[in-house]
């Protein structure tokens, strides 16, 4: 698919004598003979004035046109906050059975305007449903394969070889069969998921992946009692967070195992276009996690600010302390925590320090306002 | 008449009949679609051609052309690896062979090379280096001169030069002349394959839709008879006439060469300098040579020899101007595919010329002067060509 149509008009002979050419573009412009008297942007080249002049916003560095979220069936701001927290019932041991319902399906995504995908997924969506537990919930996984290919769901945890969804195991099924994973939700931290078949990199690019958050049992860690409230979902004190979760993702439309889109939930550019809202005085905590294949790491850098990381969330104290960019391999993630309460209001950027992901979708802002 | 009548019907309804019956299968096939399962689930095939670029103070300027199997959109633009804002014209889909300009406020860099890739609905990628960023020249007096100046030197001042043999060529015996009319087949024979290859290689660039390599061959044969007919009318040509066909065959390749000369200029790309104008004229001043030998016998008056340079070398300076002003891939090839066509015919004409004047059949190809001319021809032409070769 990789079509390089090289426009070779500019034979042999024409590209000799494009100096010659340059020499004349130098006289048509300006009157001067020499091209190497032409610094771009002088009096006689406009073109740098032209172009900051249009492009005030983001220097005309942008996709063009907007994704229709209705017919993906997903908006990527509500999957900042959109956490699939199942079903859960008491176990007579007193443990939460905790049950989630998980589907794969092959659907077609606009991954960017105008761009369209044929994406496998779970339930839909790219990335998958965020799923959340607490730490010793008993967890059951009813899984569903409703695409054209075998699929499983493997879980960065805790569990035994059956549960793997590696080939080989009955986890990993074929299309319109079903399988439950069941396995004890540990350890605490950002994990992920994503479907294990081969071949494992077209699988996890096709788009099935997806969080799998376990948050701390603060009764199991009393010297951070207060730091693992805050982190368990449904606690006062995790109230005060402005929790998001972001995958940070791509998609190689062209299938020549490069990427041409990067972002984070999918769509790129989505929160340049519309910037996150923060509110200034309650801290922030990302659950980042990335699914990126091909390219080897991704990065998260966030501007005018720092934050303390929790590598894989699997500790209650920084792993990393004061940092603005972190690096993540593939599969890698964790938990970074910030505040911008003594900041002034305003759009705050973060984004892939690989600056050919920025430029390739992988850019967004905060804007952080008054609350 | 009522003879003519009788068989005038059944001829028409002959014709009618297979007419009737394609303009009824074509009906068939459209309304029922019975070809529907051809249509899987697959992606349609497409196909972009970057025909022209074109970079401003605005930014860059592309003409590009779709071709596949239907109608197709571009849904982002990426200039080296970024995704920029771009402005289609006209909008919406683009069908089958047609062209659209993209706008791309792009702030490319002098000097430097960058890569257009279009992303299109399906996800698939068109990538187009421009392989040196340099302004697009805009129509101007001084820039058309400046162009006539290049163009002049190329074209016209190396068959000045070796028009100005003449003297001292004339009188020379027949032994002489033979090597004088070989060396002029073997530098045609060079710039035929010269040409062919170049236009084969433009061609390979130029949209599917213009079956490019199909088109230089057809072109090339076609500009050969028709030149042939021409030529042959009142005899095989010797003499002034012979003179302006060497001239005619030079100042068609002369064209197509100054085409890609001009492109260069639309385009843009790396150069090396003042040097490979020299290159040039040290190269062509054969071509006057070889126009010079048919007349060697009768002097015609400069005039003739004024036109003859002219019509040798002028169409280089309208290449070029046409070449950076509106250029296009099928354009240079079918312009070379021209040129070719009637070199080859004046490579026939002056072969017959020098088996005519020899009164001999092909040996005498084997004789030690011909022989020897056209392997002068052919490594001065190659030897030359290396200095406006990379």
């Amino acid at each position: 698919m990789k079509s390089a149509n090289k426009n070779e008009l500019v034979s042999r002979r024409g590209v000799l004598l494009a100096g010659l050419a340059a020499a004349g573009g130098a006289v048509a412009v300006s009157g001067r003979a020499n091209a190497q008297e032409l610094p771009y942007g002088s009096e006689a080249s406009t073109s740098t004035m032209v172009t900051h002049e249009n492009m005030a916003a983001h220097g005309g560095m942008m996709t063009v046109g907007e994704v229709d979220n209705v017919a993906n069936g997903f908006d990527p701001m509500a999957l900042l906050t959109d956490w699939d927290v199942g079903t859960t019932e008491i176990l007579p041991d007193g443990r939460t059975l905790r049950t989630f319902e998980v589907q794969a399906e092959d659907k077609e995504i606009e991954i960017a305007p105008g761009v369209f995908y044929p994406a496998w997924t779970f339930n839909g969506r790219v990335p998958g449903p965020a799923l959340r537990a607490t730490e010793g919930d008993r967890i059951r996984i009813i899984f569903k394969n409703y695409g054209s290919h075998p699929h499983s769901m493997h879980f960065h945890g805790i569990h035994s070889a059956r549960m793997d969804g590696v080939n080989g195991t009955p986890g990993l099924i074929g299309p319109g069969e079903e399988f439950t994973y069941e396995f004890d939700a540990k350890p605490f931290g950002c994990h992920l998921y994503h479907c294990h078949a081969l071949p494992l990199k077209r699988h996890m690019a096709k788009g099935m992946y997806g969080a799998f958050i376990v948050d701390p049992d603060p009764k199991k860690h009393v010297d951070h009692n207060d730091v693992a409230r805050s982190r368990l979902k449904g606690t006062a004190e995790n109230a005060e967070w402005q929790e998001l979760v972001m995958v940070m993702n791509a998609f190689d439309t062209n299938f020549d195992e490069e990427n041409e889109f990067y972002a984070a939930n999918t769509i790129p550019f989505a929160y340049m276009k519309k910037p996150i809202r923060i509110e200034k005085s309650r801290p922030v905590r990302i659950y980042l996690i990335n699914t990126v294949e091909f390219d080897p790491i991704n990065s998260f850098h966030l501007h005018g600010n720092f934050f303390d990381y929790y590598n894989q969330g699997t500790t209650l104290t920084p792993t990393l302390r004061t940092v603005d960019i972190i690096t993540q391999c593939q599969a890698e993630r964790g938990i970074l925590e910030f505040s911008f309460a003594e900041h002034e209001p305003g759009l705050y950027m973060f984004h892939a320090h690989q600056a050919e992901f920025t430029e390739l979708g992988w850019m967004a802002n905060f804007d952080v306002v008054e609350a | 008449m009522e003879d003519r009548q009788t068989l005038g019907r059944p001829k028409l309804i002959w014709l009618m009949m297979p007419l009737a019956l394609l303009v009824a299968a074509i009906g068939w096939i459209i309304l029922t679609d019975p070809f529907q399962s051809l249509k899987s689930n697959a992606p349609p095939v497409e196909a972009v051609t970057f025909e022209r670029t074109i970079l401003n103070d605005q930014g860059l300027r592309m003409l590009v052309r779709a071709g596949g199997s239907d109608p197709m959109r571009i849904a982002q633009v990426q200039i080296d690896a970024a995704y920029w804002s771009f402005v289609q014209t006209p909008p919406g889909n683009i069908s089958r062979g047609a062209t659209v300009w993209l706008d791309i406020p792009y702030p490319w860099v002098l000097g430097e090379a960058h890569v257009v890739t279009v992303v299109t609905t399906t996800g698939a990628t068109f990538t187009h280096d421009i392989e040196v960023a340099v302004p697009t020249p805009k129509i101007s007096l001084a820039q058309l001169q400046f162009q006539a100046l290049i163009g002049v030197f190329v074209g016209i001042v190396p068959i000045v030069f070796g028009l100005m043999f003449y003297p001292v060529l004339r009188g020379i015996g027949q032994s002489g002349m033979n090597f004088l009319m070989a060396l002029t087949i073997g530098l045609l024979s060079f710039l035929l394959v010269d040409s062919i290859e170049e236009a084969l290689d433009i061609a390979g660039s130029s949209a599917a839709i213009f079956q490019g390599p199909v088109m230089v061959i057809l072109v090339a044969a076609s500009t050969f008879l028709l030149l042939m007919a021409v030529g042959q009318r009142g005899g095989p040509p010797t003499g002034v006439a012979l003179s302006t066909f060497i001239a005619l065959g030079i100042g068609l390749h002369n064209l197509g060469e100054g085409l890609a000369i001009g492109a260069a200029f639309a385009a843009g790309s790396a150069g090396l300098g003042t040097y490979l104008v020299l290159g040039f004229t040290l190269h062509n001043i054969t071509e006057g040579i070889g126009i010079a030998a048919p007349i060697l016998k009768k002097r015609p008056p400069l005039w003739v020899f004024a036109s003859l340079a002219l019509l040798a070398g002028g169409p280089a300076v309208i290449g070029i101007w046409l070449g950076s002003l509106a250029f296009s891939a099928q354009w240079g090839a079918f312009a070379l595919a021209i040129g070719a066509g009637a070199i080859l015919q004046v490579v026939v004409q002056v072969g017959a010329y020098v088996m005519r004047s020899n009164k001999l059949g092909m040996e005498t190809f084997l004789k030690p002067s011909i022989l020897s001319g056209l392997a002068t021809g052919i490594a001065f032409m190659y030897v030359t060509a290396a200095f406006v070769k990379i």
